[in-house]
């Protein structure tokens, strides 16, 4: 890489860096449990709002998993989902009121509570709707994986997003509190992604899947980015450039094998498409907080009265991580 | 008699004090080394724990960095000691705190007893060996390597590329031919106290002291010097990864390790419990004499180095992306482009369908949408068939159209009236046959009625991109398979090649052709083509067109034969 990129690409780094720590003073803690955070403990970054009835789900699947703290920005919910995460002996929560928006759609908060807490841990950031699967998944704790990626000495993990989502009309399902989305919406496309890559961040920009498909074919470049590196062994001077799509320092970006070989990588399984989405489309689109305005929500709310049916008689029913493996949209790599 | 061991440690304690009393229950002494790098405190603890063990010793500690001298002299220092304190001991036994035995120790012992006189020891000369990192097999051995590998991988690099460009070389000390092979090894008490006690050792130490990654050639080299018996192989299950990183070994292996018959295996993760209550396996006389057969383990361990290194072919997804110069067939399976063919005959599609039971696609690349075989909105994998989406990246669209179908052999059609960015993709992949029958677009025009002035300027814009196309089919850079005829060439003898086409898609399944596809009656042709020569539009592509052809019975087909090349 020349020295001009490099060094423009530094300072884009340092740009973001300077300006999580000022939106960081957005953050006010409300539950501060980070006492607890053990030397090598895999931490969990995470913002919400009003998803009180994702969240025990959510804590459950990532506790199951292995996760030893979360750490939790509540964006100004309305509902009880903040005083239920504050009771969770395992969380620490902070609160703010402030844009979404204006806070790059939350990654500068985020960027300022890894920068703070996440220096030497490998650390998950994710959604509320967003649930990570990794090769051996079923067998082995997210501590095997990141003591494997210690040993293999990588640095940042790969997942794309895979949008789940039901048999039948997304309004009518019906999805309570505490339950396993996928036990309804278990259905995804299972050959339809295309990717490219960024020249200047190195990072593959992959963009297909149902809602490709069925909301943005007639103009397929604003599809949603499906890519994500959830999983980093973080370091204090790293930044995530826009949601977890995309990295700074880009090696980390690399996540992806270029000679013909497949590197390790798993998947975030999508709970966007349950009964919840409706209502959320019709919102969010309204709020305008979202990227690129809630674009997206606005163009879901359009084509469907948000109550799409996203199946086809080619989705694959999920059953585990490694018909993914098998079906190509993940990948053992090198771990055995 | 018995067996002594030699162990490792730099971490782990807690493991490391349950494999020492593995041992040391099975009556086998334990001198233990621990890397002076560790701090006093955790030194002292595990000392300490392990304090009401009598037949354990720690030696004198050294700094153990990996690929330098330090693991040598640590298993030195040690080695001394344990012949030193335990004379009863006739084999020693290098393991480390992350090795775990998975048979009984006792069976071990028996073992060995069985083979007093035999060194275990992977040892194979450089020339034979391809397993190295970074490229160094020979020049481990002629090279100096002052700079440790993993804390000054620059000045290690620079170092070497300096030797290399000068020439510098170090003679290897007479007497001694370069071996390498595993670390792990179990020597008898005569052959490592013939290595120790070696008048020239000091010759040797100073000489290895310089080699790249000693630990796997000390041993392995002086073992051939003194040894009245080298069995080579290690006792000790190790698998390495195309880095050289060892794999290492979870709680769902459990199935795959004991059926291994290995002694001992590593590395086992730190917190493979299961794995840690199983391991050592309890006395089972009918398995006591079998021998360490570790097939399964290897496979499964080679197709992860072989997923990782050459990946599954014509699949894109978010681990693989290989850049355009890195591979040979750009989609994952062998497919067939007919250009033109569909022009000549009337459901050509559904003929060819019939003929070689393949996947037959209309135009996958139409103006107006995707036509897939079954011409429905969505095709296997969730391939949407709108123009847009499929025209934002065509050459995935092709690729994840084969992915997903690759247990089929898959036909389009194609021709000048569709989308054309996806010509460079089908001329560069190795796996595409392409069989362009020129100026086929003539025959829809001449058979749509109208006149030879009337379809000029679309006959002109045809025959301008088909040309393109068989431009970019002509260049060097075109690997695909491709067969290009003129109009007037296919119309001569067209069954020869269809039959050359199915038998090609089909393979041995294809038959010879029964039923004939259905052409137009293209009596006036000629004239056709004359007409718009005299408009001043020259289909050159078409080839010359004289007679026009009139149906065509299949020609019965002979039975194959092989005519000699000579």
């Amino acid at each position: 890489m020349g020295i001009w990129t490099s060094y423009r690409l530094r300072w884009q780094r340092k740009r973001w860096r300077a300006r999580a720590l000022r939106k960081g003073r957005e953050l006010k803690a409300v539950t501060d449990r980070t006492g607890q955070i053990a030397p090598d403990d895999i931490l969990l970054f995470c913002t919400f709002r009003n998803e009180d009835v994702r969240l025990p789900f959510f804590f459950d699947y990532y506790r199951k998993l292995g996760i030893n703290h979360f750490l939790m920005i509540d964006n100004g919910s309305e509902d009880a989902g903040r005083a239920f995460a504050m009771q969770q002996p395992d969380v620490s929560v902070w609160s703010t009121d402030a844009p979404y928006g204006e806070a790059r759609y939350g990654v500068d908060w985020l960027t300022y509570l890894q920068g703070k807490y996440a220096d030497g841990h490998w650390a998950l950031t994710v959604d509320v709707d967003e649930f990570f699967v990794y090769p051996f998944c079923d067998t082995r704790p997210i501590r095997a994986l990141a003591d494997w990626l210690d040993a293999s000495e990588v640095r940042s993990f790969g997942a794309m997003l895979l949008d789940m989502y039901p048999k039948g009309p997304v309004g009518q399902t019906s999805y309570t509190r505490g339950n396993d989305p996928f036990e309804t919406a278990s259905w995804f496309d299972p050959g339809n992604y295309v990717m490219s890559q960024n020249k200047l961040l190195k990072n593959l920009w992959i963009q297909g899947g149902p809602r490709a498909r069925s909301f943005f074919a007639s103009k397929p470049k604003q599809a949603p980015a499906l890519n994500k590196i959830p999983f980093v062994k973080w370091r204090k001077p790293y930044a995530y450039v826009s949601s977890t799509h995309m990295m700074l320092p880009r090696g980390l970006n690399l996540v992806y094998d270029q000679q013909g070989g497949e590197k390790t990588s798993g998947i975030l399984l999508h709970a966007k498409f349950l009964n919840t989405f409706g209502d959320r489309a019709t919102e969010e689109a309204q709020r305008g907080e979202h990227y690129q305005k809630g674009r997206e929500y606005q163009t879901y709310a359009e084509r469907h009265g948000a109550d799409p049916d996203l199946w086809c008689q080619w989705s694959e029913q999920y059953i585990n991580w490694r018909q993914l493996e098998v079906l190509g949209l993940m990948s053992k790599g090198n771990w055995a | 008699m018995t067996l002594g061991v030699i162990m490792l440690v730099h971490t782990g304690f807690d493991r490391a004090e349950q494999m020492v009393r593995h041992w040391s229950d099975a009556g086998c002494p334990v001198v233990v080394h621990v890397d002076s790098n560790v701090p006093k405190n955790a030194f002292d603890a595990f000392s300490s724990a392990l304090g009401d063990v009598s037949n354990v010793r720690f030696c004198a500690r050294r700094r153990c960095e990996w690929g330098t001298w330090g693991l040598v002299a640590a298993s030195q220092e040690a080695a001394t000691l344990l012949l030193d304190e335990f004379p009863e001991v006739a084999h020693a036994f290098l393991a480390s705190g992350t090795c775990l035995p998975l048979r009984p120790i006792a069976e071990l012992k028996r073992y060995l007893n069985a083979h007093p006189d035999t060194d275990f020891i992977e040892s194979a000369t450089t020339a034979d060996v391809p397993w190295t990192v970074g490229g160094l097999d020979r020049e481990r051995f002629t090279l100096r390597f002052p700079f440790a590998w993993k804390k000054h991988r620059r000045l290690f690099d620079g170092f070497v590329k300096l030797q290399q460009a000068v020439g510098l070389r170090r003679g290897v000390p007479d007497g001694i031919v370069p071996h390498m092979g595993s670390q792990w090894w179990c020597l008898t008490r005569q052959t490592l106290d013939a290595i120790l006690q070696d008048p020239k050792r000091p010759v040797y130490d100073a000489y290895f002291r310089k080699v790249w990654i000693p630990d796997e050639s000390y041993y392995q080299t002086l073992t051939r010097l003194h040894s009245r018996k080298v069995e080579s192989k290690s006792l000790t299950l190790a698998k390495f990864d195309y880095q050289g990183k060892p794999h290492i070994f979870f709680d769902d292996h459990l199935e795959l390790l004991s059926r291994s018959g290995s002694f001992v295996a590593r590395k086992i993760w730190r917190d493979a419990d299961l794995l840690y209550q199983t391991f050592p396996l309890r006395d089972d006389p009918a398995r006591a004499w079998e021998e360490p057969n570790s097939s399964t383990v290897d496979r499964v361990f080679s197709r992860a180095v072989d997923r990782r290194t050459r990946g599954r072919p014509g699949l894109y997804m978010q681990s693989r992306y290989p850049s355009a110069d890195r591979q040979n067939g750009i989609a994952a399976a062998p497919y067939a482009v007919l250009h033109g063919l569909d022009d000549v005959f009337t459901g050509f599609q559904a003929w060819l369908t019939k003929q070689t039971g393949a996947e037959v696609h209309g135009h996958l690349f139409a103006r107006d949408h995707a036509h897939f075989a079954d011409e429905s909105e969505v095709y296997r994998g969730g391939l949407s068939d709108n123009a847009r989406l499929r025209d934002y990246n065509g050459r995935m669209f092709l690729t994840n159209l084969i992915w997903n179908g690759r247990d089929q052999h898959h036909c389009f059609q194609f021709g000048p009236a569709d989308s054309q960015d996806i010509r460079w993709t089908l001329a560069k992949d190795t796996n595409a046959s392409i069989w362009v029958v020129s100026g086929a677009w003539a025959i829809p025009l001449f058979a749509s009625g109208r006149s030879a002035s009337e379809v000029r300027a679309e006959a002109a814009r045809l025959q301008h991109i088909e040309d393109k196309f068989l431009k970019v089919l002509r260049s060097p850079d075109a690997h695909a398979r491709i067969k290009i005829m003129t109009l007037a060439e296919f119309i001569e003898a067209p069954m020869d090649v269809l039959q050359t086409i199915i038998d090609e898609i089909a393979g041995h399944r294809g038959n010879a052709i029964k039923e004939v596809p259905q052409m137009p009656d293209l009596t006036g042709l000629p004239d056709f083509l004359q007409d718009l020569k005299n408009q001043g539009m020259h289909p050159f592509l078409t080839g010359d067109v004289t007679t026009g052809y009139s149906q065509q019975r299949a020609i019965p087909r002979k039975k194959p034969y092989v005519i000699s090349g000579k």
